[in-house]
C-alpha cells in the first residue's frame, strides 16, 4: 500500500537498508541522485518493472518534488 | 515524499556526476552570529564585535532563521529588541545551489553575501560570494606546487 512520507522518514528508511527507486529520466539521475538508488524512469515503466521491486524490503519511490 | 529537490535542498548527500560540483552548502561560513528576536540589540552588538561581524541573523528555539540584522539594525538603539530593528524574512539560498554560479550572479547584481537555509528554513551558514574566489586561489597555487 502506498504511503507518503517525508525527509526525515526516508533517511530512516534508507539507514535501514531501503529500495530507493527515482523515476525521473536517466540523464537527470546520472547527474545527481539519492545515495544507492536505482533509476526507473517513469516513461519506460511497464507491467514488467514491479519485478524489480524487491519485496523484501520497503521500496521508496521518488521523483523531482512532491508528485 | 517531498522528492530529489527537497532531499538536495536540505545539503543531504547525493550521488552522481554533478555530485561533486561544489555548493553553497559546502561553504557557507557556520559561524555567523545569530541571536534570538528578544535580545537586546546591545547584547547582539557586543557578540558581533567579538567575532568581528557585520551581520547578525535572528533565529527562534529550532534555528529557524526570522530575520537578519545589518549595519542600521545593529546600530539601532541598544534597549530595542532584535526583532523591532531586523530586516523580517530575508532572502536566503537553499546549499545544493552550485557556488561558483551562485557567487557569480551576486557579484552581477553586487551582492556580498546571502544565507544558506535548509528547505525548512533552518540556517546553515552564511555564503560570502569572496569566499568561492578565495577557494579557487588556493586550489590554483595547490594546483601549480603538485
Amino acid at each position: 500500500m502506498p504511503t507518503a512520507i517525508d525527509r526525515n522518514d526516508l533517511r530512516e528508511l534508507a539507514r535501514s537498508g531501503a529500495q530507493l527507486i527515482e523515476v525521473l529520466p536517466r540523464q537527470e539521475y546520472d547527474d545527481e541522485h539519492l545515495p544507492g538508488a536505482i533509476n526507473m524512469p517513469l516513461t519506460r515503466m511497464d507491467g514488467e518493472s514491479g519485478a524489480e521491486f524487491r519485496r523484501d524490503v520497503p521500496v521508496v519511490v521518488y521523483c523531482q518534488d512532491y508528485q | 515524499m517531498a522528492g530529489k529537490a527537497d532531499w538536495s535542498a536540505s545539503g543531504l548527500p547525493t550521488e552522481g556526476t554533478l555530485a561533486s560540483v561544489p555548493r553553497i552548502g559546502d561553504i557557507a561560513r557556520r559561524d555567523v552570529p545569530t541571536c534570538m528576536p528578544d535580545d537586546p540589540i546591545g547584547d547582539v552588538q557586543e557578540r558581533v564585535r567579538r567575532l568581528g561581524a557585520d551581520t547578525c541573523v535572528v533565529v527562534n528555539e529550532r534555528n529557524v532563521v526570522l530575520g537578519r540584522l545589518r549595519k542600521d539594525g545593529l546600530e539601532a538603539d541598544p534597549e530595542l529588541s532584535a526583532q523591532l530593528v531586523m530586516e523580517p524574512g530575508p532572502i536566503a539560498y537553499r546549499p545544493n545551489e552550485p557556488a561558483k554560479e551562485t557567487a557569480e550572479y551576486l557579484a552581477e547584481r553586487g551582492v556580498s553575501n546571502i544565507l544558506v537555509t535548509t528547505s525548512d528554513g533552518e540556517l546553515v551558514g552564511l555564503f560570502r560570494r569572496d569566499d568561492v574566489l578565495q577557494r579557487s586561489t588556493e586550489k590554483a597555487t595547490e594546483g601549480k606546487r603538485s
